[in-house]
């Protein structure tokens, strides 16, 4: 369990996350989505202690992450920039890192298997691509077989195999009971691994829901509809409530309308349909959409701010 | 609208083992970075190689222009700080190298993996100190010890040189080994404080080198006072038979720079805490 509250952190006068408060569950994988810059990698950094916050606070399992006994234990992160000496051996990296929990040494062992590094575990970092790098970085991460899990853009530099590796891993993680907290720009990606969603923009909390829920309410749902009558079609519809556009290709989007009642209105007119086909909203038009209110939104805060400041 | 279907939340039955992470492990740990870093191993080797090398190369030089050497240099002529004086080179090396065991974490970033296992940060950076201090202090002993015995052997006769019962020269031999270690913690506490290697090394440099310069340039009266301050005076008067008139007692001046190092860490401690890693 992650929670936050009213995080803030200012970098000189640019605030980079303000009064951000969230719970990230066990038993699920969240995702923390964001645009960049929004400050999703800061979170994340002061969640792990590592930056200090000016305001509100942020726990693991209920008590903050340097109250911890066993950190390694309790929770592990791959965090968005590299950690890692290039003059060191991945081996040589666990180590150092197993040594401060007092983790035993077949632990590195467990996990470079884990991830498929064995073969080149005592090749020095450097020399490693970036998804070996990634790699390395998740098993730094499982070393103490933590509860909590944190995962910055953990993708970044995957080819499709290794993304679709990481997805079954966070999965299998959560599946286990543990919290699986990930932030990533693939808004796709997110769509097949997360079951929750923390929304950020701007550095502050958009919304904190369930993917499904996500998607079901945006009003990028509509119903593409194609028919050689589409004039007297979409007059019937729209005298319905419906909101109808035409699109380029000679299509309708119905939105406000489900396909069942627009098939029963042109049941009715005795107009041909050749498509009526429901689309749901992907999640990144759904992301789009809140993110984009947000902006909107504190474009207009500061606007008014200034004229408040003129007066 | 779909139904929102929240898995259940099933934390983990697990147990932690008793106790809570602590120096002794931040000391195995802080012992593995060190060795596991070959630019770290040549460094040292450096220093021991060099250390000894050019004690040798001034004891020989010596001994083989002993004959045409007048009455004057052969009265004043050091042979204990003769041996020693790779010191001076080898403390530049252990200097680069004790800014290099904290810098080298923030310049690839490894600090953050250390502080997100260790999140209490005086506790590494005091595991950080003494292994380096440990490890640096054995070297330099070392260095310090052959170079003197195999320079006292290059200085046969009719080359005056002395032996460990000699008045001061035990303390010399010693104490070039303490002031390398204590020298190597200054550049640490230095790396803690700036964070990036070449500002740290360059700051090191300058006290060590620059900073008499400019001392020297000033008028005499104030110069005098001020430069037994200075590590490399301080050094000087540690390695010599005889410390100049205006330098710090030997141990006086170690006491000073152990005062130096000490303040350094701990500021460099109190930053750490406060600052973003
Ligand atoms: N150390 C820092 N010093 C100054 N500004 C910073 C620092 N770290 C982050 N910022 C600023 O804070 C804001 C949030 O950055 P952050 O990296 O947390 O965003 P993000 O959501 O992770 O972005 P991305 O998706 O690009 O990774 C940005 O405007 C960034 O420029
Ligand atoms: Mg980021």
């Amino acid at each position: 369990m992650i929670e936050a509250r009213g995080l803030t952190k200012r970098y000189g006068d640019k605030v980079a996350v303000e009064q951000l408060s969230f719970t990230v569950r066990p038993g699920v994988v969240t995702g923390f989505l964001g645009p960049n810059g929004s400050g999703k990698s800061t979170t994340m950094r002061m969640i792990m202690g590592l930056d200090v916050p000016n305001a509100g606070s942020a726990t693991i399992n209920g008590r903050s992450f340097h109250d911890l006994n066993w950190p390694l234990h309790e929770v592990g992160a791959l965090l968005e920039a590299k950690a890692i000496h290039p003059g060191r051996s991945a081996r040589a990296h666990l180590q150092m890192l197993a040594e401060t929990n007092h983790l035993p040494l077949r632990r590195i062992d467990e996990v470079l298997e884990l991830v498929g590094l064995t073969e080149v575990a005592d090749r020095r970092a450097g020399k490693f691509s970036l998804g070996m790098g990634q790699r390395l970085g998740i098993a730094a991460a499982l070393l103490g077989d933590p509860g909590v899990l944190l995962f910055d853009e953990p993708v970044n530099g995957l080819d499709p195999d290794g993304i679709r590796w990481v997805r079954n891993l966070l999965k299998g993680l959560a599946r286990e009971g543990r919290t699986v907290f990930v932030s990533s720009h693939l808004m796709s990606e997110m769509a097949l691994t997360a079951d929750q969603v923390v929304v950020i923009g701007r550095g502050r909390l958009i919304t904190e829901t369930s993917i499904d829920e996500l998607t079901a309410s945006s009003s990028q749902r509509y119903v593409s509809v194609r028919s050689p009558e589409v004039g007297k079609l979409r007059e019937a519809l729209e005298q319905q409530g419906a909101a109808v556009a035409l699109e380029d290709d000679g299509s309708l989007s119905v939105r406000g309308m489900d396909a069942a009642s627009i098939g029963e209105i042109a049941g009715r007119l005795s107009v041909f349909l050749h498509e009526l086909a429901p689309h749901a909203a992907s999640l990144e038009e759904a992301f789009m959409e809140l993110t984009e209110d947000s902006i909107e939104y504190r474009g207009e805060s500061a606007l008014s701010a200034t004229d408040g400041g003129a007066q | 609208m779909s139904v929102i279907t929240v898995p259940p939340a099933t934390p983990r039955e697990r147990s932690l083992p008793p106790g809570r992470y602590g120096i002794s492990g931040l000391l195995r740990s802080e012992w593995t970075k060190l060795r596991t870093v070959r630019s770290t191993l040549w460094s040292f080797a450096t220093v021991i190689v060099l250390g000894i090398g050019l004690g040798a190369l001034a004891t020989a030089e010596t001994r083989a222009h002993w004959a045409s050497m007048g009455l004057g240099d052969r009265l004043s002529f050091d042979a204990t700080r003769t041996s020693l004086i790779g010191v001076f080179f080898a403390q530049l090396v252990i200097g680069v190298l004790g800014v290099l065991v904290v810098t080298s974490e923030y310049g690839t970033g490894t600090i953050r993996a250390t502080f997100s296992a260790a999140p209490r940060r005086p506790l590494v950076l005091a595991a950080k100190t003494a292994v380096f201090a440990a490890v640096s202090l054995v070297i330099s002993e070392v260095v310090a010890f052959i170079s003197y015995f195999l320079g006292q052997a290059l200085l046969s006769a009719p080359a005056t040189n002395t032996s460990l019962g000699s008045p001061g020269a035990l303390r010399a031999v010693v104490g070039s080994g303490l002031y390398l270690c204590v020298l190597g913690l200054i550049a640490l506490g230095l790396g803690v404080l700036i964070r990036h290697t070449a500002g740290a090394i360059g700051a090191f440099v300058g006290v060590l080198l620059v900073l008499p310069l400019i001392i020297s340039a000033l008028p005499s009266s104030i110069a005098n006072d001020l430069q037994r301050f200075l590590p490399a005076n301080i050094g000087s008067s540690i390695v010599s038979l005889h410390p100049g008139s205006h330098n710090f007692a030997p141990w006086t001046g170690f006491a000073v720079l152990a005062v130096y190092a000490v303040v350094l860490l701990v500021v460099g401690g109190i930053l750490l805490v406060r600052r973003d890693a």
